[in-house]
């Protein structure tokens, strides 16, 4: 090959490893909550039983505990469908405000979702 | 067996009631009444129940009914793979009592998931017990999805609201309350202002005389109340009945029995056909319980249930499945 050529293909492997050594991502600061958080539930408890989240947020809960549980908003914003073991339900909060939450079959179960 | 206060060797000095009946007696009759727990609500009736289990048959002032409870038709997980067995095999214990029940009351969730096929199940189950008779009264577990449509489409003729009524039997009256509906967060069972009213009207014109049993899902008192284990209106339909002689309160929801005695009212909870659960505070939270498979059956249970009209007493034995 000229050696003009092999020039140019040397230049391009170097910006393709330098530009995979320093990553393609802007340099903000990371985001303090994952962009789509789970609440587990498991043992009778919602985990974590308080999540703060930016406006436009999606949030999953998925039941691991070996008996069915629901999600319901005490200000019936989301109510889910029962959920037994492994199903799981989504809610995307448009809105900011406070979102207290519990179990309407076992409701000595609660938490909160707040969005900011 | 019988307890005849003159001769009766045992009676210890105080006895509180002169009913002949002393705590070694009562000892005694428990051992004959076998691997269940039997209890007296009040004294005299003793020597009546001896004599009606021994015949073939109930005398006419017996009236004899089963509780079961709990029967979570749909649950398949490891505490118990086959609650369809087990339910059967409360059934076989029903039909092998003998004086046999003349109805048979369910303290509900008799579904896990409110299904019409989970419903549709112990209907066919229950098709083959001997008692043709059987009151329900929903759990959480039935009125799920659908605020309690399913319940109330096969179980709520004649009822009022989610599913509260009433009804006599031999001189018993007997209410079905229920509690497992509009919970709020963080809260007990609730039975709501407008049953409580209900319930003030369907009483009112009983004579003080009349035994009452209750039957409610959610324990009506307070059992443990961190594990949402009691009702927080309760004190307010036990006062309604204060007139009442005797009162007794039959519930499920624990899955373990469970008994308490307070002035004229008895208080008792059955075990459950299909799983235990941990007793109060034994575990971090009131799920199924799993327990060595040959051991399950010991742990489920039937309630028979006899009272001795006149004497204004109630027999209570719990017996497992095993």
């Amino acid at each position: 090959m000229p050696r003009h050529l092999w020039i140019a293909l040397a230049m391009s492997l170097t910006s393709i490893v330098l530009s995979g050594a320093v990553g393609d991502q802007p340099h903000a600061a990371a985001p303090s909550v994952p962009l789509a958080p789970e609440v587990a539930i498991d043992n009778f408890t919602f985990g974590p039983t308080e999540v703060k989240i930016p406006v436009g947020t999606t949030v999953t809960w998925v039941n691991r505990d070996d008996i069915p549980h629901t999600v319901v908003n005490t200000d019936k914003a989301f109510k889910s469908k029962v959920l037994d073991t492994d199903d799981k339900f989504s809610f995307t909060f448009t809105r900011a405000g406070k979102y207290p939450y519990f179990c309407s079959i076992h409701p000595k179960m609660t938490g909160t979702v707040i969005v900011e | 067996m019988f307890h005849d206060s003159e001769k009766d060797e045992d009676a210890l000095p105080s006895d509180q009631h002169g009913d002949g009946v002393d705590r070694r007696g009562f000892l005694k009759c428990m051992a004959w009444a076998g691997t269940g727990a039997f209890f007296l609500m009040e004294g005299g009736v003793l020597k009546s129940y001896a004599l009606g289990r021994a015949a073939a048959g109930a005398p006419s002032n017996e009236l004899s009914f089963v509780q079961i409870s709990d029967s979570h038709m749909g649950f398949n997980k490891a505490a118990n793979p086959d609650v369809i067995a087990t339910l059967k095999t409360a059934v076989d214990k029903i039909n092998a009592l003998a004086t046999p029940p003349e109805f048979m009351l369910h303290t509900g969730d008799i579904t896990h998931l409110s299904k019409p096929e989970e419903f549709d199940t112990v209907d066919q189950v229950l098709r083959d017990a001997r008692p043709k008779d059987v009151f329900f009264v929903p759990g959480e577990h039935d009125m799920l999805d659908d605020d309690g449509r399913q319940y109330l489409e096969r179980y709520g003729k004649g009822t009022k609201g989610a599913g509260w009524y009433s009804f006599d039997r031999k001189g018993v009256h007997f209410i079905g309350l229920v509690n497992v509906v509009n919970l709020k967060a963080g809260g007990l069972g609730t039975l709501g202002a407008e049953q409580l009213a209900w319930l003030r009207d369907d009483v009112a014109h009983l004579k003080h005389s009349t035994p009452i049993v209750v039957f409610a899902h959610i324990p009506l008192w307070s059992v443990y109340p961190q594990w949402g284990w009691g009702t927080d209106d309760s004190a307010q339909a036990l006062s309604l009945l204060k007139k009442f002689g005797s009162v007794a309160v039959l519930n499920g929801h624990i899955h373990q029995t469970m008994q308490k005695v307070e002035g004229h009212v008895t208080f008792h909870t059955a075990a459950s056909t299909a799983f235990p659960q941990p007793k109060p505070g034994a575990a971090d939270s009131p799920g199924p319980m799993k327990v060595p498979a040959e051991q399950l059956k010991s742990i489920l249970g039937i309630t028979d249930v006899t009272f001795v009209r006149g004497k204004h007493a109630l027999g209570i034995i719990d017996s497992s499945l095993a």
